[in-house]
């Protein structure tokens, strides 16, 4: 691989629940626009990695950092100040709201102005906020939801909420976006298509972490692969190697399947 | 169309001591009035940001009580051999402090409250206002305690080159009144319709994707609750300089009670919500007085409440403009049961 700028290092990052160990000693670095992906069966400690890199969740040992930032003691607002930006397993919209006002209150970073302005309905806030609803309409477009925009976004089906996190989450103007589980529940053909968004994502510039079960998806998509089991690294590499590595194999099929 | 029908009702409004006459319902009107600001303020909270402050007269109180004692002036021994000295000012000055000063005790109470929310919140804000019902009846040398404050002077609207216009009757009250809630509407209407008050949605529809686009929990809902502390000081300032007496019964909990049910009929979360179910709720003792026995209307007044919510469940404003909406063959609002779908992430 050509010699990448580290965006973001998990350096021996521990989380303990009581006696539970959710995850132990991870050590992993992602580098700039790359698409990196974790993987691992049920409970391998995924979603609690994400949680600690996005700060839901203080880790017991261990610390994260972005971009040279410290992770440690940040609230998830002030990670998201960051760039550094999530999606969602199960919740991923603001459901009483219309697609489009889900952007809108996904552009919350962008839109920023002096609550007296906004009050009195100043020049400067009124500008912020045409700019908000181009931007908006902008993302809809991208993701192809254009025809749900004025529908509220909790009647709208599995995957195209998946689609409407996904936007959400570069509405909130992304420098790495971490996607919990993206394609669970979508369709072979919504699959593809989410595959060539992630690729338009990483195209501009984005860095990406995936979590995902869907194997032949992050094969495709992913440039290196991150295996955890049981709250521990056991392979990491490019989707070749992963794909051979007789410990993944085993993790996933059980003992048997390694040696056959 | 929403414009035309927001002329009509001001419109209206307006032109009450036009063609009423009766000091009686005027007078009831007023009262009115002013508990449907301190129901706007209410909403801003409970409707908006989901959370319910059960102490909200506190602010209504509070308001009550500094702008009396502004216009009103007084003399109170501190510990340690101080004095401390008040000559009176203006009650218009006393209104505005009467805001601030709720406002600054709105800004301590959501910070406190508002890292640990829900239930604790509720609990806190019970307490504080029990708290400062305390004080109010048991530092007599400030606030005369049960023998209450008297002589409140009205409001006076300085006028320049007119001097001053001094409110006295019940038409000047009933217009201040009107305009304040104007200001107050127009304001709690800009401000959620704003970047602000998509934030408060956000956190209260789902606040764990709310918080990982960078909205701040603290900050916005601390920011909620300054401004709606702040009307409610408005509303109670509006209050004392009305009646002109008031005693520490004003932080009484029942008067908390009614503004939310003003919020819950009306709808909470709808702009409009709290006039209209403040309107009902406030004007309905006073009908039904000629008709019953002081105990049969209590009951009276809760029949009304379980049949609006039994009928119209989400309050009357949304659930009439769902119906309304649903026949024009467009669904406006979610259907009830989809406000509860913002579960949390599970870690």
């Amino acid at each position: 691989m050509t010699a990448r700028s580290v965006a973001m290092t998990i350096d021996q990052v521990a989380v303990r629940f009581g006696g539970l160990v959710a995850i132990s000693d991870m050590s992993f670095t992602v580098g700039e626009g790359e698409i990196v992906s974790l993987i691992g069966p049920n409970g391998a400690g995924k979603t609690t990695a994400f949680n600690v890199m996005t700060g839901f969740l203080t880790p017991s040992a261990g610390h994260v950092t972005y971009q040279g930032t410290t992770l440690t003691g940040l609230k998830p607002h002030e990670i998201a100040d960051l760039g550094l930006i999530r999606t969602f397993q199960r919740t991923s919209v603001f459901p009483n709201d219309t697609v489009y006002d889900n952007l809108l209150i996904g552009l919350h970073r962008q839109g920023r102005v002096r609550l007296l302005d906004a009050i009195l309905g100043l020049p400067g806030a009124r500008a912020s906020e045409r700019k908000l609803r181009q931007r908006a309409s902008e993302l809809i477009e991208w993701v192809g939801l254009e025809r749900r925009a004025h529908d509220l976004a909790g009647s709208l089906s599995y995957g195209e909420q998946r689609l409407v996190g996904v936007a959400l989450a570069l509405a909130a103007e992304p420098s790495m976006l971490l996607l919990d589980e993206p394609v669970s529940g979508m369709n072979a053909s919504e699959t593809h298509r989410f595959v060539e968004l992630i690729r338009s994502i990483r195209d501009r510039g984005i860095t990406i972490l995936l979590v995902e079960h869907d194997m032949p998806m992050v094969m495709t998509v992913s440039d290196r692969i991150v295996v955890l089991n049981y709250g521990r690294i056991i392979a990491e590499g490019t989707p070749d190697v992963i794909r051979n590595d007789p410990a993944v194999i085993e993790a996933y099929l059980g003992h048997g399947a390694a040696r056959a | 169309m929403r414009i035309v029908v927001t002329i009509l009702a001001v419109a209206a409004l307006a032109s009450v001591p036009l063609w009423l006459r009766d000091p009686y319902l005027l007078n009831a009107l007023i009262t009115t009035g002013i508990f449907v600001i301190g129901a706007m303020s209410l909403n801003l909270l409970l409707g908006f940001t989901g959370q319910l402050s059960l102490g909200h007269i506190a602010f209504f109180g509070i308001g009550a009580y500094v702008s009396a004692l502004t216009s009103l002036g007084f003399d109170a021994g501190l510990p340690g051999g101080f004095r401390l000295v008040h000559t009176p000012w203006p009650p218009v000055v006393g209104f505005v402090l009467a805001i601030l000063a709720a406002g600054l005790c709105g800004y301590f109470v959501g910070l406190l409250s508002f890292r640990v929310r829900g239930a604790y919140f509720v609990i806190v804000t019970i307490s504080f206002a029990e708290v400062v019902r305390l004080v109010a009846l048991n530092w007599v040398e400030l606030t005369q305690g049960p023998l209450a404050l008297t002589n409140i002077p009205s409001i006076a609207l300085p006028l320049p080159g007119f001097g001053e216009l001094t409110l006295r009757t019940k038409m000047h009250n009933y217009y201040l009144v009107l305009v304040v809630a104007l200001i107050a509407y127009l304001l709690i209407a800009r401000l959620v319709r704003s970047h602000f008050g998509r934030a408060m949605r956000g956190l209260m529809e789902n606040e764990t994707l709310a918080v990982s686009v960078g909205i701040d929990v603290t900050r916005t809902l601390t920011i909620a609750a300054v401004i709606s502390a702040a009307i409610a000081g408005a509303a109670g300032s509006l209050y004392a300089h009305y009646i002109r007496i008031i005693d520490p019964e004003v932080f009484a909990f029942i008067n908390t009670v009614t503004m939310v049910i003003m919020v819950i009929s009306g709808g909470k979360g709808s702009l409009a919500g709290p006039v209209v179910g403040g309107l009902i709720f406030g004007l309905l003792p006073v009908a039904l007085r000629p008709v019953m026995a002081p105990e049969a209307q209590w009951i009276a007044y809760g029949g009304v409440l379980i049949a609006i919510l039994f009928v119209l469940p989400r309050g009357i404003v949304p659930s009439l403009a769902q119906r309304f909406a649903r026949r024009r063959g467009t669904t406006a609002l979610a259907p009830v049961a989809l406000t509860e779908t913002g579960a949390k992430e599970p870690a």
